[in-house]
């Protein structure tokens, strides 16, 4: 049961992401987003699987649920119809496959050097959300502040670029 | 997996969505009946079915209640001409009717309707979820598609405006929900949403403790089901009818069952966080046999139903707003509202242990 609907998921991930990059039926900009956006989703149920409910439940919440929306906003606001006659150019192509290949080859590296075996299973943090807000707020306290200083900064930015007056 | 499970889970979904369905048609005749009341009207009470309809006295008291109506309602719905116009996205236009509907519907997976029914393996939630509150948000949040889709798919100014309205609404509006029941949490201690309800059995209901998150959360919710006083997106001197303008038949009706569809979901999450869900005062152990089950369940339908109605009693009650002055109210007043509510809850415990 669970094997189903690890592939189904998987499946669902990688169809989409493609469809996201490369549809052949429509090139809307709006289509992509949707994919995108559904591919989010199917990961939501890929991190299900894994046990990690809150991580699944802040997936959807966070990216399909607010970013998305607001890629969608500005892509149906700009009505991007150029980009619907546009044609893959040759550099991005190679720069493309060059990027995929170096993730790919990183990605065999890390599953091969790890010594993770079929019997080694138990999730760190199963299900609870309790164990992984100690550990963001125990062990990771700096990375995870650093990130929200971050935000801000991006926020703060925005704001600024936006405001003619505040300049 | 056993199959047992499994069946008595499909039983339990079909029974929710069943009963979401029934209570959809009635809180729109509810809507009627109560708007007639206050405007000094009578309201529906026409419509008769052929044989009980010469029954003495009870056929014409139904008919005078206007029970019939949503089966008037229905079949009009689904008998109008579907008009699709020709310059709208097809594909989308289809799709959107569905994803406004669909995330209301599985909102109700998580609500815990009942204790048990006598035996305790058989839990009256539909999924036991360790993070039932962060699932419902995710998929509330995913509303909003259906929504900017419509107006997207529509291809005309008005709906498309329309659309862009009533999604930024619902996105401010989620900020300041999400917020008002962080508190909640702090003092139940788990996101779980029948471990919840077992703390308010014990220590009595959450509204008495977190007063002021009950009413950011209600405010916010008449926002994020589009409701009057904060019903933007419709307004017929500026936007025609909003995101649905083009919409007809059955695909209309869809969004006007989603819009209540989803009013029903945010009444049974008030009731679960803040009216103790299934349980009254004196009567907060889990159900031993049938007879007390179905009597939470009842209990529980009976506090949604008092929800309902203040639903529809503030919107035929309140002038709306404007739209700057509802942006100001969720963005400049309930965000610190809440984000204070959640230090002066956080500095509490603090404080006390």
């Amino acid at each position: 049961m669970q094997d189903l609907f690890f592939y189904l998921f998987a499946a669902l991930t990688l169809l989409c992401g493609f469809l996201v990059v490369a549809n052949p039926f429509n090139r809307n900009p709006v289509t992509s987003a949707m994919f995108l956006a559904l591919t989010i989703v199917s990961m939501a149920g890929l991190f299900v699987l894994l046990h990690a409910f809150f991580l699944a439940a802040v997936q959807i919440l966070v990216y399909a649920g607010a970013v998305m929306v607001l890629f969608l906003f500005v892509i149906m606001l700009l009505d991007l119809k150029e980009e619907q006659r546009r044609t893959a150019n040759k550099f991005g192509i190679v720069s493309g496959i060059i990027s995929v290949g170096a993730i790919t080859v990183i990605f065999i590296k890390a599953i091969f050097e790890s010594h993770a075996t079929a019997t080694d299973t138990t999730p760190v943090l199963e299900g609870a959300t309790q164990p992984l807000g100690r550990m963001l707020f125990n062990d990771y306290l700096l990375p995870f502040e650093i990130l929200s200083v971050l935000l801000l900064v991006a926020m703060v930015g925005v704001i600024l670029l936006s405001k003619k007056d505040l300049r | 997996m056993d199959w047992n499970f499994i069946l008595f889970t499909l039983i339990k979904i079909a029974c929710v969505i069943g009963a979401v369905l029934t209570m959809f048609a009635y809180s729109v005749l509810a809507e009627r009946k109560i708007s007639a009341f206050i405007q000094d009207r009578v309201g529906p009470n026409r419509v008769a079915l052929p044989l009980i309809g010469s029954v003495p006295v009870i056929g014409p008291l139904l008919t005078r209640l206007g029970f019939w109506q949503p089966i008037a309602d229905g079949l009009k719905a689904i008998l109008k001409e579907d008009f699709t116009p020709s310059y709208v996205r097809k594909a989308y236009f289809w799709l959107a009717p569905a994803i406004a509907l669909i995330p209301s519907f599985l909102t109700t997976a998580v609500i815990p309707f009942g204790s048990t029914l006598g035996n305790p393996n058989n839990k009256m939630v539909i999924a036991d979820l360790d993070v039932g509150i962060l699932y419902t948000f995710g998929i509330v949040s995913l509303g909003v598609y259906g929504i900017v889709l419509a107006g997207y798919a529509a291809k005309s100014k008005y709906p498309f405006l329309g659309g862009i309205r009533s999604s930024a609404q619902m996105i401010s509006y989620e900020i300041a929900m999400g917020m008002s029941v962080v508190p909640l949490f702090l003092v139940v201690g788990n996101l779980n949403l029948s471990k919840v309800i077992e703390y308010q059995a014990q220590n009595g209901w959450l509204i008495c403790y977190t007063p002021v998150s009950f009413f950011i959360f209600l405010v916010s919710a008449f926002a994020e089901t589009n409701r009057l006083p904060f019903d933007l997106p419709e307004c017929e001197t500026e936007l025609v009818a909003g995101y649905n303008t083009e919409y007809s038949s059955m695909k209309f009706a869809l969004f006007f069952m989603g819009e209540y569809a989803n009013m029903i979901a945010a009444a049974s999450m008030m009731v679960v966080l803040f009216f103790g869900g299934w349980t009254l005062p004196g009567l907060t152990t889990p159900a031993n046999t049938l007879a007390t089950g179905l009597l939470h369940i009842g209990i529980f339908v009976g506090k949604m139903l008092v929800l309902m109605v203040l639903f529809i009693w503030v919107r035929w009650m309140l002038p709306r707003f404007r739209y700057d002055q509802l942006m100001d109210l969720g963005w400049r007043r309930f965000i610190p509202l809440a984000l204070a509510n959640i230090f002066f809850y956080a500095a509490w415990f603090w404080m006390k242990s």
